[in-house]
């Protein structure tokens, strides 16, 4: 190659309108022949036996300051399905995450315009802690709280803050409600042995776990996880992947993640998002086999992100 | 050791500008002198307190804790070299100070722990920005300020005020014939102390919750915590630590306070009657170090030098014994990580 | 849905929804008490705090006239003839230069012991909580013990001797002696504080040069938290023109600052005099007290010097690079650290 040369320019074709494919009743996307993009080296998951819609996201529009970060963006969140939100970084899914349980709101100077609906309820009419308590979210670094483990799973449970202590009296139903959510994030076996002992002791991925049984226990209607493996290992990315394919079935679900092959082996339904507008959704098998916008193409072979 | 032959050779002489290896050894010897001779110098202040007081401690025995008496003829008696009818010229019962210190510290800090933490909550997480701005130098200015100029505030303001607004001529009779009341009394001086010790607290309070990792308080909203529950129970307990070293801090200044509790605690030292009901509030008090303060004259007369030195090593083994409280719970906040 | 083929034009107007203020309305009563206590303690303090400040400084430019700066104070019970405060603040200036040049070398070499040399050990973590300890002892304790120590005959020097031989064991030198206690623990935790947060890093390259401790700590370390040691110097300042105990009882109180032999300068220090602090209490109701306005008056020109020192403080903090809430807490050394956010 001529040194002097300049490198070929990319152009990647811009279409605006997305692209939301039509709903199929059941199976994944790969009825159609065309070539694919990707190869699957792991089986398509069975789609889970009910799924109902929980949140629905009408265009939404949100804003930093004067800067739109999330553009017309409109998709349903349903239960017993796992939606992946991926693109870039500053596509705006996070913010995107961020709004459907009203954390947007800390931050001064946030806009935003449209509609969010749990249930059927504007969530800007619901109580706000209310709402937090049923659309609970999972942070990219682990974040457990500087108590036990116990009381840290507790956290959103007792109406009445626990005295500190080593040992006291608590309610069996917390106790229950405690275990079963540990057992659901697949850690109970890890720390039964002493309970009382302090969340930061754990290692990075067991912390993550942690933080998933804390948000579980008080039993949500949605689960969001914003990046909740990038800090973590191999091992225990698995885990949690393989936890939130069995979570599936009793909480709605949404994962932004910036790693494809995450959202690969994770996803039902896939959002892809870039630069704050919604490119492209449909099921995983639509989406990474046969993606129908070009930029959609171009992000999921690697040409940019 | 072989030095490489270009590297330069530290000069000798005058012009030395760096120092070899045995000269560093001198110079940590000479610190380490240093170090032990500052150590003896405050073991010998430890000491010297100690033997000086003695004396009044061998001859009162347990008792000198005790009521008995009244500390103003007990003083006297020993300026005069006149023993009390029936004691030793040692005697002394210290009741009344110990009873005065208990009373203006102890409410001194528990309504400044209180008011504090609130206040502190108060800045860091619901004030709006330029009342913070104002609020920061302020405090930190009161927190600087002389401890005479609150007891010139209390004395020329706060007493008058009391003494013409709040005690009644019958309150005044109640207990005329035991103690005359004015302004300075026990309710002053606890509220003077509690304003002087509040901005070290609210400071050091209000530096720790403003510490408190951005993450948790996320975590804690984001699972459907208010405001307040998230900041009472992650916010709080974070800053737990620095919330107990703010109080023994406080402590230690509260109880070394002498200056403004002699101006402001009233001419006498009168163990305050829980009995007299709201009265009590307005009897006069002479805590331990005030006391110190007003009899300093009469250090050099023997047997009241021995009772004053004797009240130090009471303060001084307080202190000590605040450092040691301060420094256990210290210990035990690393339990849940509460460290770095 | 999205309009088709055009791009999206963001909203505006009614169409645009801010975050709301948060309602309290729908917390539970405890909750809903405690924030309401919480306004209430904050306003409240926020009163106290600016009516202490404002009545001061009313007072004190009320009763403050140039002159008071420069006359002496006379005896005299008439207060126009009583002269100002010019000997209170000499004497307020004498004792805390003395108080810091003892205290500021001794602090800023034990700091640099107990950070770069520390053998062995049991003596440092001693000589650590022996230094703790005395920034808990009261300042009387400490004039006590100094007034037993300078009144012993082989000091009789520094202090005034009777004439039956008695040293009276009270001067500038034996109050600035005493007073460099008080200022100690605060130099010694501001530079200890400014060396730990110096990076390992520059240690490391000074000691792989072939340098020694010793010239390591006086060439690299030290210059480079010369503002920390400053904060720690001002602090002590602070402290020591604030006591009043000390002054009271190892600094004979008389009304103008007398001196003892005839050497100049020596014989200021060896003599009594009094300071801004003693002046303000002997002026008020509990000392001789007839004077409250000149009080106020001095009062004034006391809390401007802590203002200056504050300010001084705030301006190095800024500089030094530490954090300011730590500054006090961390000069005592009882707070530990908290966790590190950014991990």
């Amino acid at each position: 190659m001529d040194p002097l040369m300049p490198p070929p320019v990319r152009r990647i074709a811009v279409d605006r309108d997305p692209y939301i494919a039509p709903p199929r009743a059941t199976g994944n996307g790969n009825s159609a022949p065309a070539a694919a993009v990707t190869t699957r080296l792991l089986a398509p998951r069975p789609v889970a036996a009910n799924v109902r819609e929980r949140m629905r996201i009408e265009s939404v529009w949100l804003a930093y300051g004067d800067n739109w970060v999330v553009r017309d963006v409109s998709l349903p969140v349903r239960q017993g399905e796992v939606l992946s939100m991926i693109g870039a970084s500053g596509s705006g899914k996070t913010t995107l995450l961020r709004s459907l349980n009203r954390l947007t709101e800390i931050t001064a100077g946030a806009a935003r315009s449209g509609q969010i609906t749990l249930d059927g309820q504007d969530i800007h009419e619901l109580e706000v802690n209310d709402l937090r308590r049923r659309v609970t979210m999972v942070f990219q670094q682990p974040n457990p709280f500087p108590m036990s483990i116990f009381d840290n799973v507790a956290y959103a449970l007792s109406e009445r803050p626990g005295r500190g202590g080593r040992r006291r009296r608590r309610s069996p139903q917390i106790e229950r409600a405690v275990t079963e959510a540990l057992h659901r994030a697949g850690l109970y076996d890890e720390v039964a042995g002493d309970l009382e002992r302090s969340a930061l002791r754990l290692s990075g991925g067991q912390q993550q776990r942690l933080c998933i049984a804390r948000a579980l226990a008080a039993e949500p209607e949605v689960l969001l996880l914003d990046e909740p493996c990038s800090a973590l290992d191999p091992i225990s990315t698995e885990t949690i992947e393989n936890l939130i394919v069995e979570l599936r079935e009793s909480v709605a679900i949404v994962i932004v993640t910036h790693n494809l092959q995450q959202a690969f082996r994770v996803a039902d339904h896939v959002a892809f998002m870039h630069l704050g507008e919604l490119v492209e959704y449909g099921t995983s098998g639509q989406v990474f086999d046969h993606p129908v916008k070009e930029r959609t193409r171009a992000y999921i072979s690697g040409a940019f992100g | 050791m072989d030095r490489h032959p270009l590297t330069p050779e530290p000069p000798r002489g005058r012009k030395r500008r760096w120092a070899t290896a045995r000269t560093d050894q001198r110079v940590e010897l000479t610190l380490g002198a240093l170090a032990v001779a500052a150590l003896v110098l405050i073991g010998a202040m430890l000491v010297t307190v100690l033997i000086k007081a003695w004396p009044s401690f061998s001859h009162n025995g347990l008792s000198w804790f005790g009521p008995g008496g009244d500390i103003e003829t007990q003083f006297r008696a020993m300026a005069q070299n006149k023993a009390l009818p029936g004691h030793s010229i040692l005697y002394f019962r210290a009741w009344p100070l110990i009873w005065a210190t208990v009373l203006t510290t102890g409410s001194a800090v528990l309504i400044a722990l209180l008011v504090s933490t609130l206040a502190a909550i108060f800045l860091t997480e619901f004030a709006p920005m330029r009342v913070r701005q104002v609020l920061d130098p302020v405090i930190r200015l009161l927190a600087g300020v002389p401890s005479v100029i609150y007891g010139l505030i209390g004395i020329l303001v706060i007493a008058p005020y009391l003494d013409d607004h709040l005690i009644g001529t019958a309150r005044r009779e109640s207990v005329s014939y035991v103690v005359q009341l004015n302004g300075a009394d026990v309710m002053t001086a606890s509220l003077v102390l509690t304003v002087m010790i509040l901005p070290i607290m609210v400071a050091i309070t209000a530096g720790a919750l403003a510490s408190v990792p951005a993450s948790w308080r996320e975590g804690s909203l984001a699972l459907g915590a208010n405001r307040w529950r998230t900041i009472w129970r992650v916010s709080l307990r974070t800053a737990r630590p620095a919330i107990v070293a703010a109080t023994v801090l406080a402590t230690a200044r509260a109880l070394g306070e002498a200056v403004m509790l002699a101006m402001l605690g009233g001419g006498r030292s009168f163990a305050p009657n829980l009995l007299d009901g709201l009265t009590a509030l307005f009897e006069p008090v002479r805590p331990l170090a005030a006391a110190i303060f007003q009899n300093s004259e009469g250090l050099t007369i023997a047997p009241l030098g021995h009772t004053v030195y004797a009240i130090g090593a009471v303060l001084l083994v307080s202190a000590a014994m605040l450092s040691l409280a301060g420094w256990a719970a210290k210990q035990q906040f690393n339990r849940y990580g509460l460290r770095g | 849905m999205a309009t088709v083929g055009l791009a999206p034009t963001p909203p505006s107007g009614s169409a645009i929804a801010r975050p709301p203020r948060e309602r309290t309305g729908s917390w539970p009563v405890i909750d809903r008490i405690a924030y309401g206590l919480c306004w209430a303690v904050g306003i409240g303090l926020c009163l106290i705090a600016l009516a202490i400040v404002l009545f001061m400084f009313v007072k004190g430019i009320a009763y403050l006239r140039p002159s008071l700066l420069l006359e002496s104070p006379a005896p005299s019970a008439i207060q126009s003839e009583s002269g100002g405060f010019f000997d209170p603040i000499v004497g307020s200036l004498i004792v805390a230069a003395i108080g810091i040049a003892i205290a500021a070398p001794v602090g800023i070499a034990l700091a640099t012991w107990l950070s770069e040399y520390r053998r062995p050990t049991w003596l440092a973590r001693t000589v650590e909580s022996a230094i703790e300890m005395i920034a808990g002892v009261p300042s009387v304790v400490l004039a006590i013990f100094g007034l037993l120590i300078f009144s012993q005959r082989f000091l009789g020097f520094l202090s005034e001797t009777d004439a039956g031989g008695a040293v009276s064991g009270k001067s500038f030198f034996a109050a600035g002696a005493v007073m460099s206690l008080l200022a100690l623990p605060l130099v010694v935790g501001a530079t200890r504080e400014g060396l730990e947060q110096l990076s390992g890093r520059m240690r490391e390259a000074s000691y792989a040069l072939g340098r020694t401790r010793s010239t390591t700590a006086r060439r690299v370390l030290l210059p480079a938290i010369r503002p920390d040691i400053a904060t720690g110097i001002a602090l002590g300042m602070g402290r020591i023109i604030g006591d009043t105990a000390i002054i009271t009882i190892v600094l004979g109180l008389t009304l103008t600052n007398e001196g003892v032999g005839r050497t100049p300068l020596i014989s200021t220090l060896r003599g009594s005099g009094s300071t801004l602090t003693s002046y303000i209490y002997n002026n008020s109701p509990a000392g001789e007290g007839s004077a409250p306005q000149k009080a106020y008056a001095a009062a004034f020109v006391l809390l401007l010097i802590v203002l200056a020192l504050n300010g001084l403080v705030t301006w190095l903090t800024g500089r030094g690079g530490q954090s300011e809430g730590g500054m006090l807490s961390r000069a005592f050394r009882l707070i530990p650290y908290m966790p590190d956010p950014s991990r």
